[in-house]
């Protein structure tokens, strides 16, 4: 099976294409995808192209590194300067602009800033280089979180004390609340993060039916998956009968990943979070529990930081909230391009900014 | 094993042992071999061409290749797409203390045969070697002569409405393979380098059609990069077809999980070439008849509309822009 044709199959697309078409009654919607990864695909594939006009797809707080606050980089970067720390990270972390610029901007020594794809590969370094001490930067949702827990696990278990973890993994569904809390911008359905939705099941988003009425679709990052989702949002809205439906069967399972689940479990409580754009948002956040406090950097290492406040201009955090669009700000293009972000949405491919300056300007 | 020291840079008796036992052995012609300050080069009654290009590269040795071969064929490269015939080369070498002989030996190897091959001496060269830590290993400067005929004139200033574009082969390639190699990636399929020297199907298309408007190689920012370049502040834009772009099923396999986009990925052995629309069938026949150019395709073509833009028609019937890189390709976080 050639799984990326399948989902990439024009003849399908089109068919979906011309259901939507048929079954939209044309009053404006405007559908939120939630996770960076569909905000990428979206724009890539064009797909607002193949979409009737009144359907808005505006992007929401998904994309892990915009949402990751100012004084975490402030802190990562403070770390990259002392003169034992290995930073290991994903990689478009360390373009993400702080205060004293980014990791990218402060890389001391050919070795101090690592890039992974794992977290594991940090354990690995930590082996390796016993007389430095490795610091992971922790980010990303419940998709990332297992994979953090796992490290720290295999750090206890090998009692490596060279290893921790700077803590700043989010959780989707407070911050999907807050955002129809805020009344920012109307939604009038979401489309679920996929890979969120892998690890953490159906179940998350059953409050945002039941308590706001507002449909929701777990999705694949697909152009078939995301056509089909757009499909059967519309047709909710149709039937006003709104659910959480699982377009992403062939990874999301209603339970979720247990294996995952209890890892996170293990390692990490919830606690409040503080989001780039969106501010402090109770039961949003993963910290280490107190069996494992000796791995987080924040413990292990002085880290007093002064973090000065974004450019007045930039408009990252109405845009995550969905009230904006790239375009809207007078930054974007101008000061504010790929290479001289101003905002974290330009950092990352999946930030909203990127996307729209390379697919759709 | 024999390691560089600094002595064999200082100019003394190392440095003249080094040149003879490796770099005059292999590079072996008399123009070298006289150990002149300069080359002095046969008059010839062509236009000169002229580049210069540094190659750093890790791993040294890759699938497919190695640094010496990249150091060939990338300079040669630039030479052939501006439609020259390759014909002098330059080897200068920055070497970090401690680096193996042998390993030198195997790239200046390397070196030579790929030279041989299109029929190129390297005729002159520098070694510097500087205190261990300084430099990655070694890094090569190649500068490449070569001669054009009258009849040729590439520029984007031809570019018209209804141009065709072609690519002679595979994109993302070689930077699967660096990639592959640098991460230590368990992966089930064989990557390998495209690197290659491009000069032989060039002449071919040179010698046979009238209307080549420009060429280019598409080597790092890969073939989204290249064909932005072709038409930035051109009165012009180009309009690429998704699924005509010819890709491996393995290479997009690989950038998928990864994050990376393979219409940004380096390629060592292609070239992109835009010709007038009635020799464009002319054109992919020659590739296609050629060892370099089996997997050629008509990718896009030039249009009046979209000036100064790359707009991409999407396998699923969308259309985006297609832009050019920006900064460096960095994994995604998930």
């Amino acid at each position: 099976m050639k799984y990326i044709d399948e989902f990439r199959n024009a003849s399908i697309i089109k068919s979906i294409k011309n259901k939507i078409q048929t079954e939209f009654d044309g009053h404006p919607v405007n559908f939120m995808e939630v996770c960076g990864g569909h905000t990428h695909a979206i724009c890539k594939f064009g797909i607002r192209d193949l979409l009737p006009q009144n359907i808005n797809l505006i992007s929401g707080p998904g994309c892990p590194v915009c949402v990751t606050e100012k004084s975490y980089i402030d802190k990562a970067v403070k770390l990259a300067k002392q003169k034992n720390v290995i930073i290991a990270t994903f990689g478009d972390m360390v373009k993400v602009p702080g205060s004293q610029g980014s990791l990218k901007d402060n890389r001391q020594t050919p070795d101090n800033i690592k890039i992974c794809y794992s977290p594991m590969e940090s354990i690995q370094m930590s082996q390796e280089n016993p007389d430095r001490e490795i610091v992971f930067l922790a980010v990303g949702f419940e998709t990332t979180a297992p994979a953090i827990a796992s490290s720290v696990i295999q750090a206890n278990k090998q009692s490596l004390d060279n290893f921790s973890i700077l803590p700043g993994n989010k959780t989707m569904p407070a911050a999907m609340e807050a955002l129809l809390q805020a009344k920012d911008v109307r939604i009038d359905g979401f489309i679920c993060p996929g890979h969120v939705s892998t690890i953490t099941g159906t179940g998350i988003y059953d409050f945002i039916p039941e308590k706001y009425e507002v449909p929701c679709v777990i999705s694949g990052f697909e152009p078939v998956d995301i056509m089909a989702t757009i499909y059967q949002l519309i047709n909710q809205i149709n039937t006003e009968k709104p659910k959480v439906q699982n377009q992403y069967k062939r990874s999301v399972r209603q339970e979720g990943n247990l294996k995952a689940l209890r890892a996170i479990e293990q390692v990490f409580e919830n606690s409040s979070a503080i989001w780039r754009g969106l501010g402090e948002i109770s039961n949003s956040g993963l910290q280490l529990r107190p069996k494992y406090k000796s791995f987080d950097a924040n413990k292990k290492f002085d880290i007093k930081i002064e973090t000065l406040q974004d450019n007045s201009a930039c408009i990252c955090g109405e845009i995550m909230r969905g009230a904006k669009l790239p375009t809207d700000c007078s930054l974007f293009e101008t000061v504010c391009t790929p290479e001289t972000p101003e905002g974290p949405c330009m950092v990352s491919s999946e930030g909203a900014c990127a996307a729209f300056y390379h697919y759709q300007k | 094993m024999d390691k560089i020291k600094i002595a064999h840079g200082s100019g003394g008796q190392y440095t003249y042992q080094l040149i003879n036992d490796v770099f005059v052995k292999h590079f072996d012609n008399p123009i070298l071999k006289k150990k002149d300050d300069s080359a002095i080069l046969p008059r010839k009654n062509l236009r000169p061409v002229f580049t210069t290009d540094t190659h750093v590269v890790k791993p040294l040795f890759f699938p497919g290749g190695d640094i010496g071969k990249l150091a060939v064929t990338g300079t040669l490269n630039d030479l052939a797409v501006m439609g020259a015939h390759p014909a002098w080369l330059s080897c200068g070498m920055i070497i970090e203390e401690g680096f193996a002989i042998d390993d030198l030996e195997k790239i200046v190897i390397s070196m030579a045969r790929t030279a041989d091959e299109e029929n190129v001496k390297i005729v002159t060269g520098d070694t510097k070697v500087i205190e261990k830590g300084s430099c990655d290993g070694i890094f090569i400067n190649t500068t490449g002569m070569g001669h054009l005929a009258d009849s040729i004139n590439f520029g984007v200033n031809q570019l018209e409405s209804g141009d065709k574009i072609l690519i002679n082969g595979n994109i993302g390639e070689h930077a699967a393979a660096i990639i592959t190699a640098r991460q230590n990636f368990d992966i089930r399929f064989k990557t390998q380098s495209d690197c290659a020297c491009v000069y032989s199907l060039i002449e071919k298309l040179t010698d046979e059609l009238e209307n080549i408007k420009i060429m280019r190689d598409p080597t790092r920012g890969g073939l989204a990069t290249t064909l932005n370049e072709f038409v930035m502040e051109q009165r012009v834009g180009i309009k690429i077809d998704e699924e005509k772009i010819p890709i491996r099923e393995q290479i997009k396999g690989f950038c998928e999980p990864l994050g990376f986009d393979p219409l940004y990925l380096a390629n060592e052995g292609k070239f992109i070439t835009i010709v007038k629309d009635n020799e464009a069938q002319k054109a992919l026949s020659i590739m296609k008849s050629h060892d370099l150019g089996q997997n050629a395709t008509i990718l896009g073509e030039v249009t009046s509309q979209n000036p100064g833009r790359v707009i991409l028609k999407t396998t699923i019937g969308s259309t985006r822009v297609l832009d050019m890189m920006s900064g460096e390709m960095l994994p995604r976080i998930c």
